[in-house]
C-alpha cells in the first residue's frame, strides 16, 4: 500500500484481522518518508509484516518511475531503521526451498540443513553429510520475492503503458465499477507478464495494449470450482456493506488486497507467517 | 454586410505576434461572415484561418459582429487586430488539428467556410464561382479584386493551404502551427510553380479525407475523435475556465468518461449501487433504538442488563496489539450483539471472533443462555434422534423373525462402532452456544451443538469455509454434517485450545473431593476470583506459567469428559437379547482417555517441532509502562489474547485451521473388509483334475469288473452245484 495513504489503507485492509498498532503506524509514517528521501524512490509501498517467533519483520518496497522495474526491498524490526535487502536470485530460491517452518525473527539466524553430497575423493565416491547454513535474511528475500511474483495484485487500469515503454501510474484511474470489481479478470498480477504470450490471437485482439499488459488473476492455478463463487486460489468478498471489495489469497494466507470501487483507493498488504499453503488443493 | 475598403497598408506588426494563438476562437456563423479585405498580410493570416475549428457558433461571432459593426469605420487593419484579439482571448491551441468540422457542416463546407477567411478568398471565390455557391463570395470577390496581392502571394496562399489541409502524402504533411515556421520564404520555395491553381478537388478531397478520418469510430466505441473534440470544445466554451490549456487533459478525460457513463434518468436508481444501499439500510436498522418508549425505565433496564460486553474497549486493546477489525466495524458488531441479546434470552455473551470464508465470512458470538431457556430446543432434537434409533431396532427384530422361516443366511457380524453420545448442554465442548452471522445487520443464526464424532472427523480434514452454512462438506473421511457442523466443530477446537487467562483470574469452586476418586472427578467448573489483583504485564510476557487455559481440553474421543462407549444403557440391553450379548464379549475394553486438567498453565503445552506454541509480546516496546501483554498462538494462527491489569480477552480472527509444519496428508481409505469368516462349510472344494477323475474312473471300473467276476464265479458255482445235484 502506498505510504501516502497509509492510514486509510490500513483501515480498509483491516477486515482480515491483522493490522498495525498505533505506535507502529506512527513510526511508519515518519520513517517511510525518510526512506523515500534517502533512497530517492518515486513511490514507497508498505509491503507488510512477516510474523516471526521472536520478532516481526516489517517490509517496505520502493519503486522507481517505471512501475514494473525490479523493486528494492527494505526490512526493519522496529519500523524505524530500515535495511536494504539484496535482490532475489534463483540460487537463493533453491536454497531456501528446503527450509520449512516459521521465521525466527532474527535476521542473522542460520537454518541448518543437512544434505547428502557426493564427494569425489580420488577413486572413491562416498556420500557425506554436509550441513548447509542458510541465513534467515536469504530466506526472507526469497519469500518476499515469491509472494510478490505469485500474489501481488493491481486493478486493471491503474497502470498504463506509455508508447515508449515505461509503465506509469495512471493518473486518471478512477476505480473499477462495482460490477467489474467482482470479477477476477479485472485484476492483474503486479509483475512482468508470463502468461500473456500464451493467449490466442482472438483473445489478444480484445486486449487494450496500453492497459492489458499484465497477467490477469483469472487463470491462476488451481482453477476454481464451478459450485462456489470463489475462483481457485483467490477469495473475493464484499465487505463493509458492499463498499469494499477484498481479495484474499488462499495460496499465501495473509495476503489481502482491497479496493473501494469507484474510488482510487486500492492496495495490498501481507501479514502472515511467510509460509505457502501447500494444502490448498485439499482445502477447496 | 458592407464592403470594407481595402487597406493598402500592412497591418501593424503586433498582429504577427498575436497570430500565435492558433485559434479557433474566431468562430463565426456563416451568417455573420465578414469578408476581410485582403492585403498582403493576409498571407500571414493563413495559418489562423486554416485552423478553424467549429465547435459551436457562439458569442465570439456576435462579439466580432459587434466589433464589426462598431468597427465599420475601423480600418481593416484594426479589424484584423480585433479579430486577432478575439482569437487570443480564447487561446486554446490545437496544433495538430488542422481541420475540424462540426457534424452539421456538410462535407462541402470547406469552400464555404473558407470564404470567411480572408486569405482563402482568392481561391475560394474562384471555387465558389465555379460551383455557384454563395452570393457572399461575390461580395468578397469584389473586395478581393482590389487588394494588391501579388500573384506570388496568391500562389503561396494556395500552397500554404494545401500544406495545411491535406493529409495525404501527396499533398504534404501538416505543418505545426508555429508562426516562425510559416512564413519563411524557403518553405514556399519547394512548392513548384506549376501547381498554379490547384484544383479545388484535390484540396477538397484532402479535407474530406481528413474529416472522414476524424469521423471514423473504432470497434470499441461509438465515439469518433471528431465528436469527442466537438464535445470537448463545446464544454470548454460553455464553461470558459480560466486557464483552459492547463485543464485540457482533465477536461479531455471527463468528457470521454461522461460520454460512456451517461447519467441515468433521475427516476430510476443506479442498479449497481442497489446492493450497497440495501446493506446500508440494514445496518441503519442496527442503530435504531429498540422498540418502545424512551422512558427512564427503559434506560435503567438497559443499563442493568450488562449482557453485552464492552466491545469497544476490547477492540481498543486489541488494536494496541495490532489485531482486530477497524473501529467502525467493531462498533457495528457491538450493535449487532446488542440486537442479538434483545432477540434471545441471553445471560452473557461475548464476541468470539471472525472466521474468514471464501465468499463470505462469519462473525461468531459466544453466548450463554439464561437458565432453563435453551432446553426446549434440546428436547426436540433428542426426540428426533431417539425416534430414529427406535425405528432401526424395530426393523432388526422384524428381520430376525423372517430369517428363521427361510434358509439361514449368514448374518453379518459387523456392527457400527458405538456412537459416543454428545455432551449435554453447558458441559464440556457444548458449554456455550454459538451464533453466527455474515455481516453486522444480517440475522444471527444459531449453530447446533457439536457431537464428538464431528470433532474427531474435523481433526482429520482441512477445508475452507465457503460462507454458506448449509454448504456440504465434501471430504474424506466423510464429515457427518454440513458446514454449520464443521464450523461448530472448529470453533470448539479453537476454544479449547486457545482460550487463556492470566493465572488467578479464575479459580476452582468448592472442593469436590479428591481427584483420585474412581473415574477421576475432574474439576470442570470454575468461577471468577474476586480477589484477583492482576499480574504485571512484564511478568505475563516473560513466563508462560502465568497464563492458564480456562476451557477444557477435548479428548481424542471428541468429548471433554470420557465416556465408555461400550456401556449400554438398560434399554439397549433388553432389546438385544441374550445371544448377542455373548457375541459382544470379545470386544476389547476401551481405555479411559485422560487429558490435561482444567486451569493448566501454558508452560505445559506441547511444543510444535521445537517451537513454543505461544509467542508473548509487549504491545509497544517504546512505552512498556502502558503496554498490554499480548499472546499469539502459533498452533492456531489467528488466536490472540491480551491482558492488562485486571482485564483480559481472547479473540480469533483467521481461516479456522490449525497450523501444522507438515503437509496435510489425507487419511487413506480403509482396507477392504472381509465379507465373512472363512470356515469349512463355505470353503470351496477344488475340482478334481482330469488325472484324478480318470484314476477314479479306472478304479471304479476295476471295482465293477471285480464285482462282475465274483458274480460270475458264484453263478458258475451254483451251476456246478446244480449239476451235481442232478446226478
Amino acid at each position: 500500500m502506498d505510504e501516502e495513504s497509509l492510514l486509510l489503507s490500513l483501515e480498509l485492509a483491516s477486515g482480515s484481522g491483522q493490522g498495525l498498532s498505533p505506535d507502529r503506524r506512527a513510526s511508519l509514517l515518519t520513517s517511510l518518508m525518510l526512506v523515500k528521501r534517502d533512497y530517492r524512490f518515486d513511490r514507497v509501498l508498505f509491503w507488510g509484516r512477516i510474523l516471526g517467533l521472536v520478532a516481526d519483520y516489517y517490509i517496505a518496497q520502493g519503486l522507481s518511475e517505471d512501475q514494473l522495474a525490479p523493486r528494492k526491498t527494505l526490512y526493519s524490526l522496529n519500523c524505524m531503521e530500515w535495511s536494504l535487502l539484496p535482490p532475489a536470485t534463483e540460487e537463493m530460491e533453491m536454497q531456501t526451498s528446503v527450509v520449512k517452518g516459521r521465521f525466527m525473527g532474527d535476521p542473522s539466524h542460520a537454518y541448518e540443513h543437512t544434505e547428502l553430497q557426493k564427494v569425489n575423493d580420488g577413486e572413491k565416491v562416498f556420500e557425506e553429510e554436509v550441513v548447509v547454513q542458510i541465513k534467515e535474511e536469504t530466506r526472507l528475500v526469497s519469500i518476499i520475492d515469491q509472494i510478490d511474483k505469485a500474489v501481488a495484485v493491481i486493478p486493471r487500469g491503474a497502470l498504463v503503458k506509455t508508447p515508449f515503454g515505461p509503465i506509469r501510474v495512471n493518473r486518471t484511474f478512477e476505480g473499477l465499477s462495482s460490477s467489474e470489481a467482482k470479477k477476477l479478470s479485472s485484476y492483474f498480477h503486479f509483475r512482468e507478464p508470463v502468461e500473456l504470450k500464451n493467449k490466442t490471437l482472438l483473445e489478444k485482439a480484445d486486449l487494450d495494449p496500453s492497459l492489458d499488459f499484465m497477467d490477469s488473476l483469472e487463470h491462476d492455478f488451481p482453477k476454481g470450482l464451478a459450485s462456489c463463487s470463489s475462483s481457485g486460489s483467490w477469495s473475493i468478498q464484499m465487505e463493509r456493506g458492499n463498499t469494499l471489495v477484498v481479495l484474499r489469497s488462499l495460496l499465501w494466507p495473509g495476503l489481502t488486497f482491497y479496493h473501494a470501487p469507484r474510488t482510487k483507493n486500492y492496495g495490498y498488504i501481507y501479514v502472515g507467517t511467510g509460509e505457502k499453503n501447500i494444502d490448498l488443493p485439499f482445502m477447496l | 454586410m458592407g464592403d470594407l475598403p481595402p487597406d493598402p497598408e500592412p497591418p501593424p506588426q503586433p498582429t504577427s505576434s498575436r497570430r500565435n494563438s492558433q485559434v479557433s476562437e474566431r468562430r463565426r456563423s456563416r451568417e455573420h461572415t465578414r469578408p476581410q479585405p485582403t492585403v498582403p498580410e493576409e498571407v500571414q493570416q493563413i495559418p489562423l484561418d486554416a485552423q478553424i475549428l467549429r465547435g459551436s457558433r457562439e458569442m465570439v461571432s456576435s462579439q466580432i459582429n459587434r466589433g464589426w459593426s462598431q468597427g465599420a469605420s475601423l480600418t481593416p487593419s484594426e479589424n484584423f487586430i480585433f479579430q486577432a484579439e478575439e482569437a487570443q482571448r480564447g487561446s486554446i491551441e490545437y496544433p495538430s488539428l488542422n481541420t475540424g468540422f462540426p457534424s452539421e457542416v456538410q462535407p462541402q463546407t470547406y469552400p464555404s467556410e473558407g470564404r470567411l477567411q480572408a486569405s482563402h478568398n482568392a481561391s475560394l471565390m474562384l471555387q465558389q464561382l465555379q460551383q455557384g455557391e454563395g452570393n457572399l463570395f461575390q461580395q468578397v470577390e469584389s473586395a478581393y479584386q482590389e487588394p494588391r496581392a501579388d500573384l506570388l502571394g496568391q500562389y503561396t496562399r494556395y500552397q500554404r493551404e494545401d500544406l495545411q489541409f491535406s493529409q495525404d502524402t501527396q499533398h504534404g504533411p501538416y505543418l505545426r502551427d508555429d508562426p516562425a515556421l510559416q512564413f519563411s520564404p524557403s518553405e514556399l520555395g519547394f512548392m513548384p510553380f506549376n501547381m498554379e491553381v490547384p484544383e479545388p478537388e484535390p484540396r477538397e478531397l484532402a479535407v474530406q479525407n481528413a474529416k472522414a478520418y476524424l469521423l471514423q469510430t473504432s470497434v470499441n466505441c461509438d465515439l469518433s475523435l471528431y465528436e469527442h473534440l466537438v464535445n470537448l470544445l463545446t464544454k470548454i466554451l460553455n464553461q470558459r475556465p480560466e486557464d483552459p490549456l492547463f485543464l485540457l487533459e482533465s477536461l479531455n478525460r471527463t468528457t470521454q468518461w461522461e460520454w460512456f457513463h451517461p447519467k441515468l434518468d433521475t427516476l430510476r436508481d443506479d442498479p449497481e449501487m442497489q446492493t450497497t444501499y440495501e446493506m446500508a439500510e440494514r445496518q441503519k436498522a442496527l442503530f435504531g433504538r429498540s422498540g418502545g418508549g424512551e422512558g427512564e425505565q427503559e434506560m435503567e433496564e438497559e443499563a442493568a442488563r450488562m449482557a453485552v460486553p464492552n466491545i469497544m474497549e476490547k477492540a481498543f486493546y486489541f488494536e494496541q496489539a495490532g489485531v482486530g477489525l477497524s473501529s467502525d466495524e467493531s462498533f457495528r458488531i457491538f450493535m449487532a450483539l446488542k440486537q442479538l441479546v434483545e432477540q434471545q434470552p441471553i445471560h452473557t455473551c461475548r464476541f468470539w471472533g471472525k472466521i474468514l470464508g471464501l465468499s463470505r465470512s462469519y462473525l461468531v458470538a459466544e453466548v450463554e443462555f439464561l437458565e432453563g431457556e435453551e432446553e426446549v430446543e434440546e428436547e426436540v432434537e433428542e426426540m428426533m434422534e431417539g425416534g430414529e434409533v427406535m425405528e432401526a431396532h424395530g426393523e432388526e427384530e422384524g428381520n430376525e423373525g423372517e430369517e428363521k422361516v427361510t434358509d439361514v443366511i449368514p448374518k453379518p457380524t459387523w456392527k457400527p462402532p458405538p456412537v459416543v453420545p454428545k455432551e449435554a448442554s453447558r458441559n464440556g465442548a457444548n458449554k456455550y452456544v454459538y451464533f453466527v452471522c455474515n455481516e453486522p445487520g444480517r440475522p444471527w443464526v444459531r449453530l447446533p451443538h457439536v457431537t464428538p464424532i464431528q470433532i474427531v472427523q474435523a481433526r482429520k480434514i482441512k477445508k475452507f469455509f465457503t460462507g454458506f452454512l448449509d454448504a456440504p462438506v465434501i471430504s474424506y473421511p466423510p464429515f457427518p454434517g454440513n458446514e454449520a457442523n464443521y464450523l461448530r466443530a472448529q470453533i470448539a477446537r479453537i476454544s479449547a485450545a486457545t482460550h487463556i487467562s492470566p493465572l488467578g483470574f479464575y479459580q476452582f469452586g468448592e472442593e469436590e473431593g479428591d481427584e483420585e476418586e474412581e473415574g477421576g472427578a475432574r474439576r470442570d467448573s470454575y468461577e471468577e476470583n474476586p480477589d484477583f489483583e492482576g499480574i504485571p504485564v512484564l511478568e505475563l510476557v516473560d513466563s508462560m506459567a502465568n497464563w492458564v487455559h480456562h476451557t477444557q481440553h477435548i479428548l481424542p474421543q471428541g468429548r471433554c469428559t470420557w465416556v465408555n462407549p461400550l456401556q449400554k444403557t438398560e434399554e439397549e440391553e433388553e432389546e438385544l437379547g441374550e445371544e448377542e450379548e455373548k457375541a459382544d464379549e470379545w470386544i476389547e475394553e476401551a481405555e479411559q482417555e485422560v487429558g490435561p486438567p482444567l486451569l493448566m498453565p501454558l508452560s505445559e503445552d506441547a511444543e510444535i517441532m521445537h517451537m513454543s506454541p505461544w509467542t508473548a509480546r509487549l504491545s509497544c516496546s517504546l512505552s512498556p509502562q502502558y503496554s498490554v501483554a499480548v499472546m499469539r498462538s502459533n498452533l492456531w494462527p489467528g488466536a490472540y489474547a491480551y491482558a492488562s491489569g485486571k482485564k483480559f480477552e481472547n479473540i480469533y480472527i483467521g481461516w479456522g485451521h490449525k497450523y501444522s509444519p507438515e503437509n496435510f496428508s489425507p487419511s487413506l481409505p480403509a482396507p477392504v473388509q472381509q465379507e465373512y469368516p472363512s470356515g469349512p462349510e463355505i470353503m470351496e472344494m477344488s475340482d478334481p483334475t482330469v488325472e484324478e477323475e480318470q484314476a477314479l474312473k479306472a478304479a471304479q471300473e476295476q471295482a465293477l469288473a471285480a464285482a462282475e467276476e465274483e458274480e460270475e464265479e458264484e453263478e458258475e458255482e451254483e451251476e456246478d452245484e446244480d449239476e451235481d445235484q442232478d446226478d
